[in-house]
């Protein structure tokens, strides 16, 4: 792996940033009963990594999910709840490439 | 080349001016805007072909530097005081991004109290941001630093910003006679700057990236790096200064004569011409005084400035700031490299606080004083009140070293390890 000078690399890195290796011990589980479609929880996720199209729809990607909890705490019909970690975190990457390390990451 | 009778401030001008920086971008702040407002004549003119940019702020201000130094190109801004203070965030964040950007300091003293006049406190406090910090003693320096600053900050194995510093109203406001190169001169010595990387909408990139714990360390590590380089970069680039403009050039620092004092003043910035009368005053009554003159400040030159003062057996460090609660930041640096067994003891000194002068009365104050002192106050009123403390000098500052000395029997030993 390479550290550029001036940290300088090619855009995308936020989505090789796995933020989802940042969660502790607790993620959103979208129980999909009471779903208004309301998108609050989208709205509010610092991440932007909660998607749904329509009720009961709603997800949250955990490769990214820091796990703050924040979807829950704002959904007015209490239909998402934090559950314990199952495991599984995605692994943490390094940012830093050259390009063709970068490219190499882009496509696998 | 050109003899011209100028003001600092428009010496920097017009040094600025023939590095044809294609951005400029600065927030007027006194003792500086001279500098600014005399290249924004130049644009306005179109004797000029730069893009200045008024900025809201001089954390913008540098901000705009930072942006269009990432597209590749020279750039300049200009501040003092509080502005570069607040320059400080993006100063780190324009080293850490690798971007040759140059600035001049016109230093002036930090609030509070409010004061316009001159110190080195405002470049002083930002030692650790990434930046070289070239100290002018004259406006020819400060001048003549700009094209070194621009050479070496764009040099590849250096990529960081570089700062003249020049002291305010003392040579910023000052009338000296000053050599202006021609832009054929300029040229042969300056190179175009090439970046490295460059912000592109055909090739998108991202600079300065999110690092973590696993990487971030290493890039600390290059930027270290890079200033250790710059040592060489500025050694290399103060030959060629002085080949192809025929005057001398002490990127580094100036030995004046030094061979063989017993007593070196070492300083920063305009008071060392000062320094140097009273070593001649005094060498004509045979005493061996001697100055040395630190213009690289960031980088430090350990090794030069070891071998400037490793035979002299008493240094004094004058300095226009203090790192509160510690001693003279440049006293500090100067003490890291004499530390041994018989090596001079190094004395720190703080005078020229907010426009307060420097003359040959506050050196020999400094001489006078026998006490292995860190950060005595030079000149300070004995006739003024100090509310709760009675008055300034009846409690003279304790040394840190004195307590370390007591307990080490004889001064030869090696008296700066404490």
């Amino acid at each position: 792996m390479k550290v550029t000078t001036g940290a300088v690399g090619l855009p995308g890195t936020s989505r090789q940033n796995k933020t989802g290796s940042w969660r502790i011990n607790q993620r959103p589980h979208f129980l999909h009963i009471r779903c208004t479609a309301c998108d609050l929880c989208a709205l509010c996720c610092p991440e932007g990594c909660i998607y749904g199209n329509g009720r009961n729809t709603y997800y949250s990607d955990y490769e990214y999910c820091k796990g703050c909890g924040n979807c829950a705490a704002v959904c007015p019909v209490d239909d998402i709840e934090m559950e314990p970690e199952k495991g599984g975190l995605p692994e943490g990457v390094f940012v830093f490439y050259d390009e063709e390390e970068f490219r190499h990451m882009s496509t696998a | 080349m050109v003899r011209k009778m100028l003001e600092g401030s428009q010496a920097v001008a017009q040094a600025v001016a023939l590095c044809r920086p294609a951005v400029i971008c600065a927030y007027p702040i006194t003792p500086q805007t001279h500098i600014v407002a005399e290249l924004a004549d130049m644009v306005a003119s179109g004797e000029l072909k730069s893009v200045y940019v008024n900025a809201d702020s001089e954390h913008s201000a540098a901000s705009v530097c930072l942006g269009a130094s990432a597209t590749g190109v020279r750039t300049f801004t200009s501040t003092s005081s509080q502005g570069l203070l607040l320059m400080g965030e993006v100063l780190f964040n324009i080293a850490g991004m690798r971007l040759p950007v140059v600035l001049s300091c016109v230093n002036r003293a930090v609030s509070a109290p409010l004061n316009i006049w001159n110190d080195q406190q405002d470049s002083l406090s930002l030692r650790d941001s990434g930046t070289i910090q070239l100290y002018a003693e004259n406006n020819q320096e400060a001048a003549d630093l700009i094209y070194l600053a621009y050479r070496v900050a764009e040099d590849h194995r250096v990529l960081l910003p570089a700062m003249v510093c020049l002291d305010g109203y003392i040579l910023s406001h000052a009338w000296e006679a000053v050599e202006i190169p021609t832009p054929k001169e300029v040229d042969a010595f300056l190179p175009p700057y090439s970046p490295l990387y460059k912000l592109d909408p055909e090739e998108p990139r991202t600079f300065g990236m999110y690092a973590n714990p696993e990487v971030y360390t290493e890039a600390r590590y290059m930027l270290q790096r890079a200033m250790e380089e710059a040592v060489t970069a500025i050694q290399e680039a103060s030959h060629n200064f002085e080949l192809i403009f025929s005057r001398p050039m002490p990127g580094i620092l100036e030995e004046y004569r030094t061979e063989d004092a017993t007593t070196v003043i070492l300083g920063m910035g305009s008071l060392v011409s000062v320094a140097k009368d009273v070593a001649d005053e005094l060498r004509g009554q045979g005493e061996k005084v001697g100055v040395v003159k630190l213009v690289s400040y960031r980088p430090f030159p350990k090794e030069m400035v070891y071998e400037a003062l490793k035979g002299a057996s008493d240094v004094l460090v004058l300095e226009k700031g203090i790192s509160l609660g510690s001693a003279g930041p440049l006293l500090l640096d100067v003490r890291s490299v004499l530390h041994g067994p018989h090596q001079p003891r190094v004395r720190g000194f703080v005078c020229g606080l907010g426009g307060r002068d420097v003359t040959r009365q506050t050196i020999k104050a400094a001489l006078a004083e026998k006490e292995l002192v860190d950060a005595r106050f030079l000149d300070l009123k004995a006739d003024l009140e100090l509310e709760g403390m009675g008055q300034a000098n009846r409690d003279r500052q304790p040394a840190l070293a004195r307590g370390a000395r007591r307990k080490r029997a004889p001064r030869k030993e090696g008296i700066n390890s404490a």
